[in-house]
C-alpha cells in the first residue's frame, strides 16, 4: 500500500508520479506535492543529514498513519538527503483515493510531519559557508492543525 | 571499553565529528569528560536521546556499555 524510501541519489519526480499513477488505476484522483530547493535566495547548496536506525522507520510509521486516517489505494513518500543543488527535488508526496479529498489530505498530513517530525537535519550553504536550519515556529502550529 | 556518540545537526560542527568514540560508563560521566561547550549543548533538553538506533524518554540512569551507540538529535529541520 506504501512505498516509502529514503532516497540518497537524485530522483525524478515526473518519472516517479507517472509510475504511481499506472500502478493505481483504480483510484479516482491522485495529489502529490513536491518540495524543491529554492533557487535565487542564494543558496548554493543544501545538506540533508538524517539517522539510519530512526529516519526510514519514523517515515514508515508516518505512511501508516496516513494510510490508517484517509481511504487511500496508495501512498508514495520519496525524501531525499545528501546534498542537493537549487531546483533540485527534496520530496515527495503522492496519494490515490477513490475521492479526491481524502488524497489531498493525506498528502497534506504527511507534508507536515515530513517537515516536523522526521528525523532530518538540514543545513544550507550560502557565499561558501554553511549554517544549520532551526525549526520554525510554522512548522508546529502546521502540526497541530491534526490533532 | 568504548561506546560511540553519535552527533546530527549543528551537534556535528560543535563535536567536530560526526561520531566520537568514548570510555563506556554511566552517561554523566561520559559527558563529564567531553570539551565543556559540547558538555553544555548536550545537556539542552531539547535534545533527544537515541540508545542503539531506539528513543529513549528519559536520559537519567543511561550507564553506556561496551559497543553502545548513543545518538544525540536536535530538534529537527527536514523536508
Amino acid at each position: 500500500m506504501a512505498d516509502v524510501r529514503l532516497a540518497i541519489a537524485p530522483f525524478d519526480p515526473a518519472i516517479e508520479l507517472a509510475a504511481f499513477a499506472a500502478a493505481h488505476q483504480a483510484a479516482g484522483g491522485i495529489a502529490s506535492f513536491l518540495g524543491q530547493v529554492r533557487a535565487g535566495e542564494g543558496v548554493e547548496c543544501l545538506d540533508l543529514r538524517h539517522y539510519g536506525p530512526l529516519t526510514l522507520p519514523g517515515m514508515d510509521e508516518l505512511a501508516q498513519a496516513a494510510v490508517t486516517r484517509w481511504r487511500l489505494d496508495g501512498l508514495l513518500i520519496i525524501h531525499r538527503t545528501g546534498q542537493m543543488v537549487p531546483g533540485e527535488p527534496i520530496v515527495l508526496v503522492a496519494a490515490a483515493a477513490r475521492h479526491r479529498r481524502d488524497a489531498i489530505a493525506a498528502v497534506d498530513f504527511a507534508m507536515d510531519h515530513l517537515k516536523s517530525r522526521s528525523w532530518f537535519w538540514k543545513r544550507e550553504k550560502r557565499a561558501g559557508t554553511w549554517s544549520w536550519i532551526e525549526p520554525r515556529a510554522e512548522d508546529y502550529s502546521d502540526l497541530a492543525r491534526w490533532g | 571499553m568504548t561506546a560511540r556518540l553519535v552527533f546530527l545537526g549543528r551537534l556535528e560542527d560543535l563535536a567536530g565529528a560526526a561520531e566520537l568514540a568514548v570510555a563506556a560508563g554511566p552517561l554523566p560521566d561520559v559527558l563529564a569528560a567531553l570539551a565543556p561547550n559540547l558538555t553544555d549543548a548536550l545537556l539542552d533538553d531539547r535534545i533527544k536521546l537515541a540508545l542503539n538506533g531506539a528513543l529513549i524518554a528519559d536520559r537519567a540512569g543511561i550507564v553506556l556499555d561496551e559497543g553502545d551507540e548513543l545518538a544525540f538529535l536536535p530538534p529537527v529541520s527536514g523536508g
